[in-house]
């Protein structure tokens, strides 16, 4: 079953005017990044202040927005799913950030690369009861498994990348203040380890 | 003719998943399906590793819950190594173990739930999130944000840094805690108190707003599984297994958790990456149907099964959760969730404060050593949604032949399908679905705050889509938040 792809027009958004649309999204990863994002703490009120956040696990967007300012992707691209949202972030993002190690090299995600998908799923679901997910041909429900897990620059141009598993909550608020204010991400030697 | 409705992404949950509403030949909801949609294989890739690298390696199962992870992960690996880890070592592992439900509880109850309960179930979607309740309610936003700090504090005092610190391992743990370090938390403690506090004076006030949502939020009579202390006590770190019927009879008293296999099987369908475990003696009593087995874990299911919890405070708010059911029977509303989240919460601070006075505390032997002496382990902890079981089958050189992995939010499986069906029948009505009931959807899912990555340790993710499919599999109609 297709989904229908809504022609985008950016809203109205009297109240918002004047904040930077901020969007985060989560694909293959464990959402370590997110939660790091969140242990800004008190800078998230800040934060706020400054931003509208238009889609976001921890939103209720359900479909990207048009006209967003920056984009914060965490994870690598795993599936299908991954692949058509992280185009579909690119069409509308102005800029858009790998966001931790799994967005920028694959890191944990793409361990299973040395598998082959199928037998990948026929080990994990074998033992049963019950018939097992089969991962390869979209079915409308359950995304189909990319052969590879690919890091986020692979699928779509990327303009900035925050290292880290996670990357610690500085390093995010230097990036974060820097797009803010429209200058490019530029961390010191010591945020931009991995790990 | 029988239609699906399709919710997908599901959000404010951390994980990847769509629900469909298939409805029957006259228009009423026949079942709700609840889709996780990620994969990531962890069981197989992790294969040929070794398990001293395990606790790494399944901390990035999930970013909300490392901890439990680290634990279980550890726990599987002491065993193999066959040792006794030092007390302070089980003392400061259980105290990262306090912190982490800490934090991830403030983060379901506030960030994640928050927007529903003190916003509305049926407010602006596009308000309805963190964001809109720093601008509704800044205080309470406040609140929920200090005392998740608090948790991801001590973690990083403890560990070194709040999410995945590689502090836990087989053995004991890397560092001690420094007399210096312990009196940060304790300094700390007061306001985290003050504030889980006031937080369920605020939930008890609520609560008579929401006496609709509480009876059809997946309230039902289920079984009920998670760890108790030796005596009987609430427990998050270690213990024996115990299972409760939805009539409050014990089924399993202590059942060492290495034993898990004779009591959970894994069931599995095409149409979900999450596995569905079940209760194996009540699925054989009933002819094989795996359904029949379903159980609870998680906040809910610990304080229904402890005989008491073990603080002041908590039993106090222990005695008036229990005043939710009839004398002697579990609270079966799954809303109580929420509920139970804070009351544990509240328990995990009091242990925190009671383990921190201990003067062993800071002793500096934290750590034992050996090599390979058992070729299986099987590693056991709480982790804020339920129950994680991690079982590791090594060589002689400690290289991983085979691992199981059996996750909470997996084990909620069959009861978060069977909350979305009661929503569904109560709220949908003929072919078309309201905006509103979108979300009323996704708080059944949220009341389980599901780890999906978690649960997935396979491969995968969770946006919410809701399909109303037709009894011939039609579309009828669907729903996406643009």
């Amino acid at each position: 079953m297709e989904r229908q792809q809504a022609e985008k027009t950016p809203q109205e958004r009297p109240a918002q005017r004047g904040k930077v649309r901020l969007a985060t999204a989560w694909l293959g990863g464990c959402s370590g990044c997110h939660m790091s994002f969140l242990d800004l703490d008190e800078k998230l009120i800040e934060l706020a202040e400054q931003v509208e956040l238009v889609y976001s696990p921890i939103a209720d967007a359900k479909e990207f927005p048009a006209d967003v300012d920056v984009t914060l992707v965490e994870g690598a691209v795993a599936n299908v799913d991954h692949l058509l949202l992280a185009r579909e972030i690119r069409a509308n993002s102005r800029i858009v950030v790998s966001f931790g190690d799994c967005a920028v090299t694959g890191n944990v995600t793409s361990l299973r690369n040395r598998l082959a998908v199928d037998d990948l799923l026929t080990q994990v679901y074998r033992e049963g009861p019950g018939r097992a997910p089969t991962g390869g041909e979209p079915d409308g429900v359950m995304p189909a498994l990319l052969p590879k897990v690919l890091p986020l620059h692979q699928v779509i141009p990327v303009d900035a990348y925050v290292p880290g598993c996670p990357p610690d909550p500085d390093r995010i608020w230097a990036a974060v203040t820097a797009l803010l204010a429209g200058q490019p991400v530029e961390l010191p030697p010591e945020m931009r380890r991995f790990g | 003719m029988p239609r699906t409705v399709t919710i997908d992404p599901v959000t404010r949950i951390e994980g990847h998943a769509k629900i469909t509403i298939h409805l029957d030949d006259a228009g009423q909801v026949a079942d709700a399906r609840f889709h996780v949609t990620e994969f990531r294989g962890f069981e197989k890739f992790c294969e040929g590793r070794t398990f001293w690298e395990m606790p790494g390696i399944t901390a990035r199962i999930c970013g909300i819950c490392p901890v439990s992870h680290l634990m279980a992960s550890a726990k599987a690996g002491d065993a193999i190594l066959g040792v006794r880890i030092p007390p302070t070592a089980e003392k400061l592992r259980r105290l990262m173990n306090w912190a982490q439900i800490v934090q991830s509880h403030a983060l379901s109850f506030f960030h994640l739930s928050g927007p529903d309960l003190l916003l509305g179930m049926e407010s602006d979607p596009g308000q309805r999130n963190l964001m809109g309740l720093i601008a509704r309610h800044p205080d309470i936003a406040r609140n929920g944000i200090r005392l998740r700090h608090f948790g991801q504090e001590v973690i990083r005092i403890l560990g070194g840094r709040s999410v995945h610190p590689a502090w836990t391992v087989p053995g004991g743990v890397r560092e001690p805690l420094s007399p210096e370090n312990r009196a940060r938390i304790q300094e700390m403690l007061p306001e985290a108190l003050a504030i889980v506090e006031q937080a369920l004076e605020l939930y008890q006030r609520l609560l008579p707003q929401f006496s609709e949502e509480v009876t059809v939020y997946g309230d039902f009579p289920s079984l009920f599984l998670g760890l108790v202390t030796p005596a009987g006590g609430l427990e998050h770190y270690d213990g024996l297994l115990r299972v409760m019927d939805g009539d409050g009879r014990i089924l399993e008293e202590g059942l060492p958790p290495a034993r898990y296999r004779e009591i959970i099987g894994e069931a599995v369908e095409p149409w979900s990456y999450l596995k569905f475990p079940f209760y194996r003696p009540r699925a054989q009593e009933k002819g094989g149907r795996y359904q029949e087995g379903m159980y609870r874990v998680g906040p809910l299911a610990r304080l229904n099964i402890c005989d008491f919890a073990g603080t002041p405070r908590a039993d106090e708010y222990l005695q008036a959760f229990r005043q939710l059911a009839p004398q002697g029977k579990p609270v079966t509303g799954s809303f109580h969730y929420h509920y139970a989240r804070l009351i544990e919460i509240l328990f995990s601070l009091e242990k925190i404060q009671e383990t921190l006075a201990d003067p062993e505390i800071t002793d500096s032997h934290v750590r034992s050593k050996a090599d390979v002496n058992q070729l299986v382990g099987v590693g056991v902890s709480e982790a804020p949604r339920g129950t994680l079981f991690h079982e590791y089958h090594v060589n002689e050189d400690g290289v991983l032949q085979r691992v199981n992995l059996i996750i909470a939010t997996g084990q909620n499986n069959l009861a978060m399908n069977q909350t979305i069906a009661q929503i569904a029948r109560h709220y949908v009505d003929g072919p078309s679905l309201r905006q509103g009931i979108l979300n009323r959807l996704e708080h059944g899912i949220r009341l389980f705050d599901p780890c999906l990555s978690c649960s997935t340790h396979a491969l995968g993710q969770m946006p919410l889509q809701v399909q109303l499919m037709g009894p011939d599999g039609t579309l009828l109609d669907e729903l996406t938040r643009a």
